[in-house]
């Protein structure tokens, strides 16, 4: 089969030689959008050319989006360099802007959240897809997923009426008399607005997630591998742990890092409920703040180039530690599909 | 694909006690009769072949037997199906044990996407067999060689059982059944995905694991039936037609069904 250089010659001057308005039966000359189509259909062109364009407009839109932080976040790059993610100073009015505390809160918050909702969503899909009769398991399947529907800032306003007053009084402070001294996580007056509250609130918000994506992937394990196990005299206990589960692994991750995602940049409902003070603490009691708060907080109000500038940075910052997560991600579901193959 | 050694003929059934036997097994799914009122002996250390078109209830016969469909929802089944005389279907039964003792290969081989040993450790571990690392490995060989795969696989153990061709997949599940001793061998047309070589290393299988276990095989392939099996038991719209000595079968059906379907005439 002729190349498309053998049969049209180059035109000098570098030009891309015009093809023929019609091609020869078996010519093999492929068009440029849909190479095994035979080319000069002005229509398959104008499609092509559409859907390039859709292709295209949300990389653009991305890189777009990347370099106008970018700009705007310069001049506080410039001001503090690379203080300004380790420095844990927030003082607007002194003009002293550190992030730390902001990127602490963010990555502790979301990691707590994960540790409490994967057991949780793994649990569930497990009994919705291995145990549960049907017309119990689609109920359930279903009001799982309507948790997903609720609006950010009505799981903020459930949070502050029910979830921080009963953690408040009904294992912060508990805790904080008997182990306060002791251990550092629970040391320092319960407010109840606190890192630990911002966790569980995100951990139900992405439990819908996880869940369904676990479900999904139990679901497509092949009834043969389940077979397999059975055969061999495995209770089904066994057959769920050691084959179904490890073969779902790679979906489970991926289920799992899509909520961690979204947990990283959850703004509303763990707003209203960490607290929102730029500190450090060893403490789950003590309030916190997210990146995704502070944005959303003090945004209106930053007067002056360089605190706006200062945001933007922390924009740019969460942005990029969640495409580092979804990098991560997609690295840790390739590399354990590949082990399950290949060892 | 003739076998060199003349076979002597094989004994009649109710000459060998059967290692397993049907008693009037029907079966359901749903409001859907898929076996009714077959009664079959399986005779110890033989070959049982259940041939028959698609649809006529070979496979659920043959899954009935180590209880495999109860996974379906909405099945029933009437009879009873003994194992040495230990009815599998009476209540008290402990499915994970009666599974121990009947091994099956499907039609599709499955291995786990693990290395070659521990497919085959498998059934050793989550039986509690054995722990010892030693015994484990004794186990492995032993299955392998059994299931002839050894001398292909023994430098790549630990490498994955996916990597290995279509026909050494299937010896491998073959290995891994074996691996619990069990004592019956169910076969849901193990060959069926496989090209002519890989299916006569399997068929060579069958006819040397017979010195040790009661095998049960369900083949589309009426060849494969008549080369691996002693006796022959034809199915057609879930009931038992004809079952007699594989020769008899073949050379001299006495239902005409039987022979309308072995000469090819349908199915």
């Amino acid at each position: 089969m002729p190349s498309a250089t053998d049969s049209s010659p180059a035109l000098p001057g570098g030009q891309r030689p015009v093809p023929p308005p019609s091609s020869a039966p078996g010519g093999g000359e492929g068009g440029r959008f849909l190479p095994s189509r035979k080319k000069g259909n002005l229509t398959d062109q104008f499609y092509g050319m559409i859907l390039k364009l859709f292709g295209l407009t949300l990389p653009l839109l991305f890189v777009f989006i990347v370099l106008r932080i970018g700009q705007e976040a310069r001049p506080a790059m410039e001001a503090f360099g690379f203080a300004f993610i380790t420095s844990t100073e927030w003082n607007p009015v002194l003009r002293e802007f550190g992030a730390l505390p902001f990127i602490f809160g963010t990555v502790v918050s979301s990691f707590l959240a994960l540790l409490i909702a994967l057991p949780l969503s793994v649990g569930l899909a497990v009994f919705l897809t291995e145990l549960a009769p049907r017309w119990l398991a689609a109920p359930i399947a279903f009001a799982t997923e309507l948790l997903a529907a609720i609006p950010s800032v009505v799981y903020g306003l459930w949070g502050i009426f029910v979830l921080v007053p009963f953690l408040r009084f009904t294992v912060q402070e508990p805790l904080s008399r008997r182990f306060g001294d002791t251990i550092p996580f629970f040391e320092g007056p319960a407010y109840g607005f606190s890192m630990m509250s911002g966790a569980v609130i995100l951990s139900i918000m992405i439990i819908p997630f996880i869940s369904a994506v676990t479900r999904e992937v139990l679901a497509a394990v092949p009834r043969s591998q389940r077979e397999a196990a059975l055969a061999l005299g495995a209770t089904r206990w066994e057959m769920t742990w050691q084959v179904a589960l490890p073969y779902a692994l790679p979906g489970i991750i991926g289920g799992a890092i899509l909520g961690l995602g979204r947990a990283l940049g959850e703004t509303m409902a763990i707003t209203m409920v960490i607290g929102n003070r730029p500190d450090i603490a060893a403490s789950l009691f003590a309030p916190g703040y997210t990146m995704a708060s502070v944005l959303a907080n003090e945004f209106a109000e930053a007067t002056g180039e360089l605190y706006l500038s200062a945001l933007m940075e922390i924009a740019l910052i969460l942005f990029g530690i969640t495409i580092l997560v979804n990098i991560a991600a997609q690295a840790l579901v390739w590399r354990v599909a590949r082990r399950g193959g290949a060892a | 694909m003739t076998r060199p050694s003349p076979r002597k003929p094989p004994p009649e059934a109710h000459e060998i006690r059967p290692a397993v036997e049907a008693k009037d097994f029907s079966f359901w799914y749903g409001k859907n009769q898929a076996l009714k009122r077959v009664s079959l002996q399986m005779p110890d250390r033989q070959v049982t072949a259940l041939i028959g078109p698609s649809g006529c209830g070979k496979s659920t016969f043959l899954r009935s037997i180590n209880r495999m469909n109860d996974l379906i929802p909405g099945i029933q089944h009437e009879g009873d199906i003994t194992l040495d005389g230990d009815s599998v279907y009476r209540a008290d039964q402990d499915v994970v044990a009666l599974r121990k003792r009947v091994g099956m290969v499907f039609q599709k081989s499955n291995p786990f996407p693990k290395s070659i040993y521990e497919n085959v450790a498998y059934g050793a571990r989550v039986n509690r067999i054995t722990s010892s690392r030693s015994e484990l490995d004794e186990l492995v060989e032993r299955s392998l060689r059994q299931a002839a795969l050894w001398d292909e696989v023994r430098d790549r153990l630990h490498s994955s059982a996916l990597g290995l061709s279509g026909g050494q997949q299937q010896r491998l599940c073959i290995a891994r059944a074996l691996a619990v001793s069990p004592r019956v061998l169910l076969m849901d047309e193990p060959a069926s995905a496989l090209d002519p070589i890989a299916t006569q290393k399997i068929e060579e299988l069958v006819y040397e694991l017979k010195e040790d276990y009661t095998i049960v095989i369900v083949t589309h392939n009426m060849q494969q039936a008549a080369r691996v099996s002693d006796r022959t038991a034809f199915f057609f719209m879930g009931e038992l037609i004809e079952v007699g000595r594989t020769e008899e079968i073949f050379t001299n059906p006495k239902v005409e069904q039987t022979e309308a379907y072995i000469t090819g005439r349908f199915g």
